[in-house]
């Protein structure tokens, strides 16, 4: 089994590199894709606590029926997966809303270079 | 029976001032609506209506037996707060009664004259509309039951009088004269305020806590017999009445007050505002009798104010000038007559001063009139031959102020020099201070008719060509006032001569029990005093006959002859220059300091300061919001890797 740590510090490192790209380019196409690194990123440490959850909750059940036991480690690793789920939406959503905002910038300018769109200044 | 009267006069009495009031609102707000005839009409019959309804009230009260004539009419509470109470309710007794005929009656009189005086002017309605203002508030003063409706009608004739002053308020000198008014009584009213708290303060101490003036009247003697601090209250209230009635030190308001239209000074400035003090005073003699200082303080300052005015009276030589030092000096008469103790005799004078002073100023407006403004007596002599009418009632009204007998003058003022001689408060030195001002009222007042009346003519010829006789509006109310200066002495007509000094016995159960009355005299000693003021009178007039008829050189060398002393008295002893020096100059460059400095330079500077430095704050700090969105995900990022930080490595 893959411990803990690793799922960590790649977490750590993909949402790194997705900060990294959303402040470096000026690409409004490749700071979208960074945003979406750094929400998988956390997407995935999410799903590793959650699993990790399991080990740990095993020894404070131990005097429960097995039935019990199972319904509570169930009810406990389960909530982090259903967040993943919850930011999987939202990055549906809004990949559809900041495209489409995209899209109309590239109308207007001609460009989808971010630092042309600094006209909310002073 | 006698309730039915009291009653009867309780509703007269309340709606005698209403009547001005209602002419002050329909002149004030109809302002330049109705013709000049509409106004005067207007203003004057709203002022006859409250002399009728005082001469009414007045022979109810006359019916009436002498201990029930003290009535109190209340209309509505006007302020309650605590234990302290003001009610807008009248005191009707004799002593407000006289005042009320006199306000209304001498108010009637000047406001007809007014009519035709200020025929021409533009302001024709705002000046009748101040004139009933003035009226109304006199009529409260001299009719209020509390000290505050008393206070409310004295700051009110102040105010009038100010605006008054200042009617003509684009000549310089009105303007700046009506300043001077409103200020130097400003410094009178400050301590009669102060008075007024004191003695509300040390009547609640012994839990009676009133301003009502009877019961003030009632319980003095035994609340403040004997104290101190009823001479502290009595002369705070004391140096409210030296401002409004024009004492030393406080006098020198009066003669720049004459910058008003001439019936203003008539009225305001020599029959009625001005003896709001001596009124006061009478009208709380109960407290002056219980302090000996407060007396001696009162009978000096009047003897003082007497002689002093009347000195300069003798040569000025601008005609109202000499009239307003002369009502200076005979107020002083009126305060030395409440400083021994004979109060009715003060109020005898102030209503005879009444006649005879507007008389005299009438007659002078009635002469300018006609000399096309001229107040310069130089530049007069020989009017008499144009204005027999005029000079007919300025002549008795001179006759009147001179004291010379069987005229209003003789018996009020005999009455004062007699009661400073024999009242255990007074003494010989103020009986001496005063009979050498009667020689002087008597000098200068010659000198004036002379200067004015007589000799040959030194008038402009321009002016003398259009010399005139004023119209009847105007000599109707001098002959009417040349009249009562005649016969308003009887009413006081001294006992040596079989007279019951019946204005003295009416006046009795308002005033403060004076021992003065009683005093027991020989027949001889006050027949001796009366004919030595007779012969102040005949000496003063045979000087100013010397000196301007039969020798009209005279003055001339003699003003050359003393000329130091001569300088110093035409120059009113320095008085305005000294107090220009020490009160008013220092007090005029604090000022700008306190407006230059701490001001604009303090006060505003630092708030001023402090807006512009956040202005310049949010000028700069502006920049930041630069519109790339990248540096805003920085600053993001570094926010939140200090806040993760913080937490971590806290």
């Amino acid at each position: 089994m893959v411990p803990l740590g690793y799922f960590i510090v790649l977490s750590a490192i993909l949402f790194c590199i997705g900060v990294w790209g959303v402040l470096r380019s000026r690409n409004a196409i490749v700071i979208f894709m960074a945003i979406e690194l750094m929400l998988n990123a956390v997407n995935l440490s999410l799903i590793a606590f959650s699993s990790n959850m399991k080990h740990i909750l095993v020894r404070f059940v131990q005097s429960m029926a097995p039935q019990d036991a199972a319904n509570a480690i169930g009810t406990a690793t389960s909530s982090g997966q259903v967040f993943v789920f919850l930011v999987m939406t939202v990055a549906a959503a809004e990949a559809a809303v900041g495209l489409a905002i995209i899209i109309y910038v590239y109308r207007m300018k001609d460009s989808v270079n971010v630092d042309d769109v600094n006209i909310m200044k002073w | 029976m006698e309730n039915l009267v009291v009653a009867q006069i309780e509703s007269i009495v309340r709606l005698v001032p209403v009547f001005p009031l209602l002419g002050f609102l329909i002149n004030g707000i109809f302002n330049k609506k109705f013709s000049e005839k509409a106004v005067g009409w207007i203003g004057s019959s709203s002022v006859f209506i409250s002399f009728v309804l005082s001469l009414w009230s007045f022979f109810l009260l006359l019916s009436l037996p002498p201990e029930m004539r003290s009535i109190e009419s209340s209309w509505f509470t006007w302020i309650a707060s605590g234990s302290f109470s003001s009610a807008m309710a009248f005191l009707y007794d004799p002593l407000s009664a006289v005042m009320m005929l006199v306000v209304t009656g001498v108010g009637f009189l000047i406001h007809v004259y007014s009519a035709g005086y200020m025929r021409g002017d533009g302001g024709v309605s705002r000046y009748f509309s101040f004139l009933n203002l003035f009226t109304f508030a006199m009529l409260l003063l001299v009719m209020a039951n509390n000290l505050l409706l008393l206070y409310f009608g004295w700051e009110g004739v102040g105010l009038c009088s100010y605006l008054l002053i200042g009617f003509w308020f684009r000549k310089k000198s009105a303007a700046d004269a009506g300043k001077k008014a409103f200020i130097v009584n400003r410094i009178g009213d400050f301590g009669f305020g102060l008075g007024i708290m004191l003695l509300f303060w040390t009547f609640a101490a012994a839990g009676r806590p009133t301003i009502n003036l009877l019961l003030i009247t009632q319980a003095a003697p035994e609340l403040l017999a004997g104290t101190g601090i009823v001479t502290v209250i009595t002369l705070l209230l004391f140096l409210g009445a030296t401002g409004k009635s024009a004492q030393l030190p406080l006098y020198v308001w009066l003669p720049d007050a004459m910058e008003g239209p001439t019936p203003v000074s008539a009225l305001i400035h020599a029959a009625t505002m001005v003896t709001a003090g001596v009124y006061m005073v009478a009208r709380l003699s109960a407290l002056y009798v219980l302090s000996p200082i407060s007396m001696a303080v009162v009978a000096i300052v009047g003897a003082a104010t007497a002689l002093f005015a009347a000195t300069i009276g003798t040569v000025q030589n601008d005609i109202k000038r000499v009239l307003a030092y002369s009502t200076i000096s005979q107020l002083g008469y009126m305060f030395l007559a409440c400083g021994v103790g004979a109060f009715a005799s003060g109020i005898f004078h102030l209503m005879t001063h009444a006649f005879f002073k507007a008389l005299l100023f009438l007659s002078a407006g009635s002469v300018m009139h006609a000399l096309a403004g001229e107040l310069d007596m130089r530049k007069m002599g020989g009017v008499k031959k144009y204005m027999p009418v005029t000079f007919a009632a300025m002549f008795i009204a001179t006759l009147a102020i001179s004291g010379v007998p069987l005229l209003s003058g003789f018996f009020s003022k005999d009455e004062i020099l007699l009661n400073a001689f024999t009242s255990p408060f007074g003494s010989p030195i103020l009986w001496a201070l005063a009979l050498l001002a009667a020689i002087l009222t008597a000098f200068y007042m010659f000198r004036l008719l002379f200067l004015t009346f007589y000799g040959p003519s030194r008038m402009e010829p321009e002016v003398e060509h259009h010399a005139h006789e004023s119209p009847r509006i105007m000599t109707v109310p001098l002959l009417l006032l040349a009249f009562l200066s005649i016969i308003g002495g009887y009413l006081g007509f001294p006992r040596v001569f079989g007279g019951g000094a019946w204005f003295e016995r009416f006046l009795e159960p308002a005033l403060a029990r004076s021992q003065a009355a009683d005093s027991h005299l020989s027949h001889s000693t006050e027949l001796l005093l009366m004919l030595s003021s007779v012969a102040a009178a005949g000496l003063g007039i045979y000087l100013a006959y010397n000196f301007y008829i039969a020798i009209p050189e005279r003055p001339k060398r003699m003003a050359e002859k003393f000329k130091g002393l001569y300088n110093i008295v035409l120059n009113k002893y320095y008085v305005d220059e000294f107090y220009n020096s020490v009160f008013v100059q220092p007090f005029i460059t604090l000022s700008l300091f306190l407006w230059k400095i701490t001001d604009v330079r303090i006060v505003d500077a630092a708030a001023n300061g402090l807006a512009s430095f956040f202005g310049w704050f949010a000028g700069q700090s502006r920049f930041v919001q630069t519109g790339r969105f990248r540096n805003y995900a920085l600053v993001f990022v570094i926010g939140v890797v200090i806040l993760v930080g913080f937490v971590f490595l806290r």
